[in-house]
């Protein structure tokens, strides 16, 4: 039988590890994947333990308290710290989410944590996003309309029609989705994936956008959109608890119904 | 020098710096005018702290049928600013806010909207009608996420208009040429380690605020002024430092922000007596008056020993009496960010919460179409050649003293707007461009590569700490002579002990450990002068609350402060006038009396 193994300069050894503080009455060890580009070394997981007393709730101010007081040179991206902006997207505990909405006391025993899976790694925890970024502009991901706007007030929209993007537009393009998808791990550069598909829908949902139609011929492709296996690793793991699958669901609906 | 940078060399008309809402509105109307424009951000352009801002954008739409008119929100923009703010400029911005929020929609903002079809719009502190005689409903709401609805809508209105862009790279200084006059920019490729010379005939810094000079603060991890810090090493100044506003609603101990419109809604605070206190201090707009009021009513109440919880030390924000729908409908992202930071569910409990850093009113000083200024003996408005700064890095200045909830997001679209219409008159596209000096970027990559070598005994999170803590004791809520000056020393002693500072990673590529080092020297530059600014300033005025000089006073501070930082970190301050005439004759000067809610 064959055997498959990860080529040589891959393989994921065995980092540092640093001990807990004298004292520290309630650790936790955080396993952080570590690769630097510019170093020529395999990539290694480190271990950080830390007094859990002495430090904020999240997995995020667990990071950022080892790279102020342990190690600077851990690297990963970070913002708002409120769940907000999407920079720190990251495997924790084998699940995709943000590290600044994940609190510390969910982990039970040690504390994994990866880059987002699939994606090139630019160094430790910070992943290459040119690929969904290109995918997000390829849906035209701006209102389209053939009628012009009136010229002095807005576009009349219902409270009702209003509502119908309410668990769209949130998303806020952290790709935790799109990248806990198998059919996107493996066919990344032709399926779309749940965080574009979502914010296609967006469109689609939106009583003001005029090119339904269009949207849905540039998505009728056994790629772009027909990937979708419904796995629902996608909803399962939106920090934000949205529902990307249910919107793909409605796109292939709307396929199925103008046939 | 170093072992060779990789340097590469890029022209455009125009260079935007920052990717927030101003930047990306000035990026993508520069580039609908046909202008060679880039936009070169430290973070993607969603991720930047616009997408944060939640209640609302400030415009006298009158759709609540309130009766509302654009006059009525600039007089409370300068009664909000406590007449620090500049009325041609507040005029500019609340006549423009109705043809820019019309816009947002346009570009397909998903605003909320009112049973007619029409964008909602809510109650907002210190925000009135009839000259203060009601509270006005102006926020225009994308239920409690509206930064997130513009920044995205932004960025994708750019995206349709292929604007260019340069995302994560750090800039790291101006280029200034041996007149004066801005020639670009000196930016970091954090992805493969090269230096870009962003060479332009203008240079738009859109870089936010500074409030990470506080230990505690609603703002990004990002918020740290690099175009501030770039604007005080080219020998330019900063104006109004001073002033910082405190939000009154941060979540205790986390200092997330939850938004004014939960009060705009109906919410409200009491201590620990179960009072709603700010009926004493504002009879009539409650907790709806100005930002500065409330912050300041919270302060005293928890000092004077009426704080809820065991140490007393903070106040509760009530939201558990409102219709669940409502919390559902208008407030969901405040609700979510309760129960995950406070633990609070806000249908059955109150919220702790405690005044926080918020917004820098202060920054580099701008005319209403987004120059930037660099005031003389004889011209307190010269203009800077080559240079603008928009939003919350400029100080135009439409918010004075205090800004006005919902006044920020329309800063950045109004000015990000103004900045390329003025673009446009200045700059012919394919203009030929004066040669750059083979030394612009030297300066700029000295420090880069200092700092990058630095090889003392002092982590940059210990320094950062010690900012952050003198600031938040010394030039807080409430100033004293004493404190100030005692703060001034300490921040002198902080800011000398960057010369011992010790990086680890050497490297180039996504060296985060550098860019945080980068970022505490351009957060205690600014430090220093909003320290030193307010220990000049002997009188109260909107959020400077001078406990030895309580009244506000007109004949000798109604100016504004404007300091510069020389490389020893000595900082001098002068003053230029507030300008107290409008831009028309449709409106009238609004002249000083005194400020009550």
């Amino acid at each position: 039988m064959a055997e498959f193994t990860l080529p040589a300069n891959s393989k994921v050894g065995t980092g540092k590890s640093h001990k807990a503080p004298a004292g520290a009455k309630r650790t936790k060890a955080f396993k952080i994947y570590r690769w630097n580009p510019e170093d020529g070394q395999n990539p290694r997981v480190d271990s950080f333990e830390i007094d859990l007393d002495q430090c904020a709730p999240m997995v995020l101010d667990a990071l950022i308290k080892i790279k102020t007081e342990i190690d600077t040179t851990v690297t990963f991206r970070r913002s708002c710290r409120e769940g907000i902006c999407g920079s720190c997207a990251m495997n924790i505990d084998g699940t995709n989410t943000l590290a600044c909405l994940k609190p510390i006391d969910e982990v039970s025993g040690d504390c994994t944590i990866y880059p987002l899976p699939h994606m090139p790694v630019i160094k430790d925890l910070v992943p290459d996003l040119k690929v969904p970024y290109a995918q997000y502009a390829s849906i035209k991901p701006w209102l389209q309309t053939e009628s012009a706007a009136p010229p002095d007030t807005e576009r009349r929209q219902s409270p009702e029609e209003r509502a119908k993007l309410d668990g769209l537009w949130e998303c806020v393009l952290c790709f935790c989705c799109s990248t806990s998808c198998p059919s996107y791990w493996w066919n990344g550069d032709r399926y779309l994936g749940p965080a574009i598909l979502l914010q296609a829908y967006r469109w689609i949902a939106d009583s003001r956008d005029e090119r339904t139609g269009e949207r849905l011929d540039a998505l009728e492709d056994p790629f772009r959109l027909y990937r979708c296996h419904t796995i629902m690793n996608c909803t399962k793991t939106c920090p934000k608890n949205l529902n990307p699958a249910k919107a793909i669901a409605e796109i292939k609906k709307l396929m199925v119904m103008r046939r | 020098m170093a072992p060779a940078y990789r340097i590469v060399d890029h022209t455009y008309d125009v260079i935007v710096v920052g990717a927030g809402g101003a930047g990306l509105r000035a990026t993508l109307g520069m580039t609908m005018e046909g202008l060679k424009t880039a936009c070169v951000t430290k973070v993607f352009p969603t991720r930047s702290h616009t997408v944060a801002a939640q209640g609302g954008i400030g415009a006298a739409l009158g759709n609540m049928g309130d009766g509302d008119n654009w006059r009525f929100h600039m007089y409370d923009t300068v009664k909000g600013s406590d007449w620090l703010g500049d009325q041609d400029a507040i005029e500019y911005m609340c006549r423009n806010a109705i043809p820019a929020v019309i816009e947002l929609e346009h570009y397909g903002v998903p605003f909320s909207r009112t049973e007619e079809g029409k964008i909602y719009q809510r109650p907002f502190g210190g925000h009135t009608i009839d000259w203060g005689k009601g509270m006005a409903k102006r926020a225009c709401a994308a239920a409690d996420r509206t930064g997130h609805a513009i920044l995205h809508t932004l960025y994708q209105q750019s995206l349709r208009h292929g604007a260019e862009f340069f995302v994560e790279y750090f800039a790291l200084d101006l280029m200034m040429d041996e007149d004066g006059a801005c020639q670009g920019v000196v930016a970091w490729n954090l992805e493969d380690g090269t230096i870009h010379r962003f060479r332009a005939h203008l240079t738009v810094l859109a870089t936010g605020g500074y409030g990470r000079v506080y230990q505690s603060c609603t703002s990004a991890h990002t918020c740290t002024g690099d175009g501030n810090a770039m604007v005080l090493r080219a020998g330019l100044p900063l104006q109004d430092m001073e002033f910082t506003q405190f939000h009154p609603t941060g979540i205790f101990g986390s200092g997330c922000l939850i938004t004014e419109g939960a009060r705009g809604e109906g919410g409200y605070l009491t201590n620990a007596q179960g009072e709603r206190f700010m009926e004493r201090y504002a009879p009539t707009a409650k907790d709806l008056a100005s930002r500065d009021v409330v912050s300041r009513a919270m302060t005293v109440e928890i000092n004077e020993g009426r704080g809820v919880g065991a140490d007393k030390d903070h106040i509760f924000l009530h939201l558990e009496h409102l219709d669940p729908k409502v919390l559902h409908e208008r407030l969901p992202g405040i609700s979510e960010t309760a129960r995950i930071f406070a633990g609070v569910e806000v249908t059955k409990e109150p919220i702790p919460v405690l005044p926080t850093v918020h917004y820098n009113m202060g920054g580099a000083p701008t005319n209403y179409k987004a120059e930037a200024i660099r005031p003389t003996r004889d011209n307190p408005d010269a203009v800077c050649p080559g240079l603008m700064a928009i939003g919350e890095a400029a100080c135009v200045s439409v918010h004075g003293a205090n800004r006005l909830g919902t006044n920020s997001l329309l800063d950045l679209v109004v000015f990000g707007r103004a900045a390329a219409h003025r673009a446009v008159e200045l700059v012919k596209p394919g203009t030929g461009h004066k040669p750059l000096a083979p030394t612009a970027a030297d300066r700029a990559l000295a420090r880069l590569d200092r700092m990058r070598n630095a090889k003392g005994a002092t982590a940059v999170g210990k320094i950062r700490m010690d900012m952050q803590r003198t600031m938040q004791n010394h030039c807080a809520v409430f100033r004293t002579d004493v404190l100030l000056d005692a703060g001034a020393k300490k921040m002198d002693q902080v800011a000398a002990s960057m010369a011992d500072v010790v990086i680890a990673d050497r490297s180039l590529i996504w060296n985060s450990d550098l860019v945080e080092a980068l970022e505490l020297d351009n957060l205690m530059g600014q430090a220093l002068v909003s320290i030193y600014s307010a220990r000049a300033r002997k009188e109260s005025r909107g959020a400077h609350a001078h406990e030895d000089h309580k009244e506000r006073d007109d004949k000798n501070w109604m100016k504004h402060t404007v300091a510069w930082l020389d490389d020893k970190n000595n900082v001098t301050i002068d003053y230029r006038p507030v300008h107290m005439y409008t831009l028309s004759n449709e409106t009238e000067v609004i002249p000083p009396k005194a400020r009550v809610y």
